[in-house]
């Protein structure tokens, strides 16, 4: 009879069977509280999303199992372990790990094996309070069906020498075999990895303590594993980056041998030992190995010669130059070093017979090591654009020879593909298409950049003439997203048979799948982000991939559609009539509406840029270059901090600049207009012309939209128009308006940054300017409440508090979640006259140009809020398109992200 | 080392084991379809104890009142005679072991009918009446032993997955709430004489695991056990339950509790399980089981391969060595348990791997 072989076998979403070809399987530890100051504050602040965002990027990272920790004195740990794994368990890219639940209190273990449908690990039972509680937890972690970190503790205390570390881990094996029955394989044992280099004698063999027990171990208890946290050992050099890495790598050599094969590790921070300067190498494995007594000493003698002296500059490092040229490009792209890149292409194109071969040997070289290290997480986007430069220019270079030889022999350079990008019709965002662009560009896309508000057939046109090989779509608002599907339906109509690539923020895999991909037949993909449209791209164009990709895909796509289908039945949305009788009641019996200091418009031409500056909100900068983290923690933070500090010291100089040389302008208009709330509208008036304050002539209608949650009696379901005193109740009340921009002249200088092919500086300076645009909103929000409206004059908060919105008042905005119906910003504009007063107009979906742009109302009420629609029924659409003086299938269109059901 | 498990029937269970060793073992099929087919009313489903549409002997009373109808599970109380008479026919056309008609047997279910406190009752007299049928069947052929399955369902909620599309960390039950209703089935079932139990139609894994879990607490306190059998569903062509998983990565999940079968039934036919079965086969240390659909539903929700298509793709698996038990799911009648049976008679049962524990010692 044959006999399986004994191996682990966890799972998440997805089995992960250890067998001895993994060699090592790395636990990601970000997600744990205790060993991540940055994901620590993230829990206590209750930022989940964000917490999430670290588990999904260790995934990416290369984490086999995902370690989640919340063990902190001011957490409710069960709580908090039970949404983080309820939250991530909706994350299929995430659950596909299994989960290593990790705390010093049972109570948490257990609440987080009742979450896992997958097979996990527990971190740790140990014999510490004894056989009887050992033995219990034993064979409940067995009832849940997880495997087990054993800690080397017993009774007496934690394992410290070679011999208690096998000592307490062959007793806990057999308790653990013979009396629970547990399976071996699933016993990963903990010897303890402590610091050595300490300056005391008894700690310099704890490393080899470690190691020797391993060895012991592994060979005298079948088919266990040996785990450790491997960061413990380099303790007592904290502070020196590089030698702490040093010691890790020397570490994890010699344990890996000896049988270790599982671990926390930050792999992608690791040395590989041979690349280990000699001396250092020979000194770290003295103290690893306790070779010799004087070992510590000796490693301490020239340590600091590789410490990274913090606040003083990086002299930099020309040693690079010394090398040969093929290197020295290679280095040039992948440091994203562009000083140099004229000679060195230079000197490489005398030494080949054909220009072209510099591009299709050494740069394409360099681009693919760039291309590997961003796939495997170990580089960042930033890095990568600054490296696309480098390639472009060294292109630029080459190019007039490559014409020339062109003339001359008719030879032409390979692509990998052809693909036509742009933004949809009615849509001006470009942010993500560029940074797309170059990424695919940098691995040898043939990219068409069609730029911005692209109508359907020209897109369409230019794939045929340019015998494109897929076309990419992208857009930033909702209305984009009809636009998307549109286009998906022509080129079906059309006979288009190329891949249709959709990407942009609002747009996801679940409207990809329910609204695009069932009008096309040939493949069509939601592409997440930058960083999968190489690998998107290239399985739809290999002949070898594009089948099982597409079935993947298809399949996916196919199982959301099922799932909707499945929902729609179950979700509660309660009657218009009910919603509305639970609205927000504002008690106007009360209160006293604020009349504006200053009504009717006000125009800021030319608004001091400087005066901005410090309304900047850094962190939606650092998410645009697909940085995960909160500014100002970001730049410490230990995944993206060095990244993340880099792309803030760039910002900040160009930040300068755009104010000394004034490269942008920043114009704005406010106004304030009697209001009064009809049902779900409001109305406007003109500012009182007569000295009693009676209002003038009507104005304009405002339309809102109600939630119409299922929702206690005692949490309204929310209308803007509920912040509004109504009509009739002898209140008079106010609303307000306002559009900014700070895009004015961004256009000359974005031409001269691609001219000189540098599309970082230009991305650089689109997001800066949409900052810039942001904080021109909570500027003067700011001053709205204390002076123009001024009902808190004596306000004063600091910008951590703007950003928290914790003042009185909102500015929501049409299309976004609390009234989004775009077209709204019609009214809006024509109040405020904005195309004249402020030099910004809209587009036939509602986008602003400038691009950099924001607008929207104002409300006083102290207990406004900002609040999400949601999903709305049919007969609200209904009702708000007789208010609209619309067709319902105009309304349908408009409000399609948030209908609740099919139209059609 | 080796572990005997202590066994609440041993004779039985080596009864099952020599059978499983000699040749593939036939499940029944389809209930509800059958039930059908009676075209039974209100009062059917009523009876006298329920002829207000409450529970007449509980502490009910007319403000309980619901219509019953649909409530299948409730006909082993109403209607013992249609529940056995399809039992019977399974039986006839060949069937080895019984499923109890306690799909919907479990607080979350009956909640529905308000009739939650009849959980225990309902899983008793389940499989009381299978464990009857069985017992006239082996009456007449005493060579051939039949097995009572006491099906623990999967209840309508889903452990690890959100019903609310704005909130994906919600939840509409937990592990400890289908662990109680779990609890009290399975001690029904026991009870009742049921041989072996089987959670089944798995579509969230963490609701198995709960079931799993409230099985070990049973078997601990009344000091041995049922073999259990585990059988998931693979919702669509995508090849993963509706929770997300794999088979495989499903496998490592429900191998902690040492099952006498793992396997796949209902949502796909035949046809489309085959690749998923053969996961299985490949992975598990234990029997493998298929009990499939007749097919994916047509145009108006029916079923409708033939007992002759759905038994070719079967003796396929069979004679592909990847079965031990085999039977079908929704849409399939005791024609298609017939057809199965004779396309698979003399089909040699997948061989078991080396068992690692025991091989280990």
């Amino acid at each position: 009879m044959s006999t399986m072989p004994r191996y682990t076998r966890l799972s998440g979403l997805e089995p992960l069977l250890i067998t001895p070809d993994l060699l090592f399987v790395n636990v990601g530890e970000r997600t744990n509280v205790t060993g991540s100051a940055q994901f620590r504050k993230l829990i206590k602040e209750e930022r989940y999303e964000e917490a999430v965002e670290v588990a999904r990027q260790q995934v990416a990272n290369g984490a086999q199992i995902l370690d989640v920790n919340m063990d902190e004195g001011l957490i409710d740990s069960e709580k908090a372990m039970t949404r983080f794994l309820n939250l991530i368990a909706s994350e299929p890219d995430i659950a596909r790990i299994p989960v290593m639940v990790d705390s010093s209190k049972w109570s948490v273990i257990e609440a987080g094996l009742k979450c896992l449908q997958g097979k996990g690990v527990v971190n740790s039972i140990s014999l510490k309070e004894g056989e009887a509680a050992f033995l219990d937890q034993a064979r409940k972690v067995l009832r849940y069906g997880a495997a087990a970190v054993v800690m080397a503790f017993d009774e007496t205390g934690q394992a410290d020498t070679c011999a208690r570390k096998v000592e307490i881990c062959t007793r806990a094996y057999r308790l653990l075999v013979e009396e629970v029955g547990f399976p071996p394989e699933d016993i990963i044992f903990d010897p303890n990895i402590f610091a050595v280099a300490t300056g005391i004698e008894e700690h310099d063999n704890y490393a080899v303590d470690f190691i020797e027990a391993t060895r012991i171990i592994k060979a005298t208890l079948p088919h266990c594993h040996v785990s450790g946290g491997v960061s413990n050992v380099s303790f007592s050099f904290r502070g020196n980056e590089s030698v702490r890495a040093a010691i890790h790598s020397v570490f994890l050599y010699h344990a890996i041998r000896a049988g270790m094969d599982m671990g926390i590790v930050n792999a992608g921070a690791l040395p590989i030992v041979d690349d280990l300067d000699p001396e250092l190498r020979e000194r770290v494995e003295d103290v690893i190995l306790n070779r010799r007594r004087d070992a510590t000493e000796r490693l301490l003698e020239i340590a600091d010669r590789y410490k990274a002296k913090k606040g003083e500059a990086q002299v930099e490092n020309l040693a690079w130059r010394d090398k040969p040229v093929r290197e020295r490009l290679a280095h040039a792209l992948v440091n994203g070093i562009d000083a140099y890149v004229d000679e060195d292409t230079e000197e490489a194109r005398l030494q080949t017979t054909r220009p072209l071969d510099v591009i299709e040997g050494p740069l394409m070289d360099g681009m693919n090591v760039v291309g590997d290290l961003f796939g495997a997480g170990k580089m960042f986007l930033p890095q990568v654009v600054k490296s696309a430069r480098v390639m472009k220019k060294a292109v630029a270079w080459l190019l007039p020879y490559i014409e020339a030889e062109k003339a001359r022999t008719g030879d032409q350079a390979k692509s990998n593909g052809k693909i036509v990008i742009a933004t949809v019709k009615g849509d001006v965002h470009d942010i993500g298409k560029n940074i797309v662009g170059v990424v695919l560009r940098c691995n040898n896309f043939d990219v068409v950049d069609l730029g911005v508000m692209v109508p359907t057939q020209k897109i369409l046109d230019a794939a045929r003439e340019e015998n494109a090989d897929m076309i990419g779509l992208s857009g930033l608002i909702t209305p984009s997203l009809e636009e998307m599907s549109h286009v998906a339906r022509e080129m079906q109509r059309q006979n288009f048979r190329m891949p249709l690539l959709i990407g942009g923020a609002t747009t996801s895999r679940a409207h990809t799948a329910l609204k695009i991909e069932p009008h096309y037949g040939a493949p069509t993909v939601w592409v997440k982000d930058a960083s999968r449209a190489v690998g998107v791209a290239q399985s739809l164009i290999s002949r070898d991939m594009v089948d099982a990709f597409m079935a993947k895909i298809r399949a996916e796509y196919a199982e959301i559609r099922e799932r909707h289908k499945d929902r729609s039945g179950a979700k509660k949305l309660v009657t218009l009539a009910k919603a509305r009788a639970q609205r927000f009641d504002g008690g106007w019996d009360a209160y006293v509406p604020p009349a504006p200091s200053v009504p009717g418009l006000t125009v800021f031409d030319d608004y001091p840029l400087d005066e901005l500056i410090p309304f900047i909100d850094w962190s939606p900068f650092f998410n645009a270059w697909e940085l995960a983290g909160r500014y100002p923690a970001i730049l410490t933070d230990p995944v993206v901090g060095v990244q993340a500090s880099e792309l803030y010291r760039d910002a900040r100089a160009m930040l300068t600049r755009i104010v000394e040389e004034k490269w942008l302008q920043a114009r704005g208009v406010i106004g304030f207009w009697p209001a009064a709330a009809v049902g779900d509208d409001v109305e406007l008036r003109a500012a009182p012309a007569a000295a009693d304050g009676t209002p003038g002539p009507r104005l304009a209608t405002l339309h809102f939209l109600r939630q119409q949650a299922d929702k206690p009696v005692e949490r309204p379901d929310f209308c803007l128009a509920d912040f509004v005193a109504p009509a009739g109740s002898g209140v008079q009340d106010w609303v307000g308006g306002f559009a900014v921009t700070a895009g004015i002249g961004i256009d000359a200088h974005v031409a001269r940054f691609e001219r000189e092919h540098d599309d970082y500086s230009a991305i650089l300076l689109k997001a800066l300017a949409d900052r810039l645009a942001e904080a021109f909103a909570e500027c003067l929000h700011q001053r709205v409440r204390r002076d123009y409206w001024g009902y808190a004059v004596d306000e004063a908060l600091d910008n951590e508090a703007l950003i928290a919105e914790r003042y009185r008042g909102i500015r929501p905005a049409p299309g976004y979640p609390a009234c989004p119906d775009h077209t709204e910003k019609d009214t809006l504009f024509r109040l405020l006259d904005a195309p004249d007063n402020a030099g910004i107009t809209i587009t036939d979906s509602y986008a602003m140009l400038p691009t950099a742009a924001v607008s929207g109302w104002y409300f006083a009420h102290p207990d406004s809020q900002y609040f999400v629609v949601g999903r709305v029924t049919r007969e609200q659409v209904e009702d708000y398109a007789r208010r609209k003086g619309w067709t319902l299938a105009e309304a349908e269109r408009w409000l399609a992200p948030n209908l609740d059901y099919d139209p059609e | 080392m080796t572990r005997t498990p202590t066994w609440l029937h041993p004779a039985r269970v080596a009864a099952l084991e020599a059978a499983l060793a000699q040749r593939i073992l036939i499940i029944d099929g389809a209930m509800g379809t059958m039930i059908q087919t009676w075209k039974l009313d209100e009062g059917d489903y009523r009876g006298a104890r329920f002829a207000g549409g409450y529970d007449a002997s509980h502490a009910h009373g007319p403000q309980c009142g619901h219509d019953l109808k649909g409530n299948n599970d409730l006909l082993v109380l109403t209607r013992p005679d249609v529940i056995a008479a399809v039992h019977e026919a399974y039986l006839d056309a060949g069937a080895d072991l019984l499923e109890t008609n306690t799909f919907n047997a479990t607080s979350i279910s009956q909640a529905d009918y308000h009739l939650e406190h009849l959980v225990y009752e309902l899983n008793r007299e389940g499989a009381r009446l299978a464990r009857a049928c069985c017992e006239k069947f082996e009456a007449q052929t005493p060579d051939k032993p039949r097995f009572v399955i006491g099906v623990l369902g999967p209840t309508s909620r889903t452990a690890s997955i959100s019903p609310d599309v704005n909130d994906p960390g919600f939840r509409n039950t937990s592990f400890d709430e289908l662990r109680g209703t779990y609890r009290e089935a399975v001690e029904g079932l026991i009870d009742g004489g049921a041989d072996t139990l089987m959670v089944e139609t798995i579509f969230d894994t963490l609701n198995a695991k709960a079931a799993l879990f409230a099985i070990e607490e049973v078997f601990d306190a009344r000091g041995g056990r049922l073999p259990i059998m585990i059988s998931g569903t693979i919702t669509d062509r995508s090849g993963r339950t509706l929770s997300g998983q794999t088979a495989e990565a499903f496998y490592a999940s429900m191998a902690h509790s040492r099952p006498l079968s793992i396997g796949l039934n209902c949502a796909l036919g035949a046809a489309d399980l085959r690749e998923h079965v053969e996961t299985l086969a490949r992975v598990a240390v234990g029997h493998v089981s298929a009990h499939p659909n007749a097919g994916l539903p047509n145009a108006f929700g029916e079923y409708d391969e033939t007992p002759e298509e759905m038994a070719a793709t079967l003796r396929e698996f069979a004679e592909s060595g990847l079965l031990n038990l085999v039977g079908g799911c929704c849409g399939t009648t005791p024609a298609h348990i017939r057809a199965i049976a004779q396309a698979v008679h003399g089909v040699a049962p997948r061989r078991l791997p080396g068992d690692p524990i025991r091989d280990a010692a």
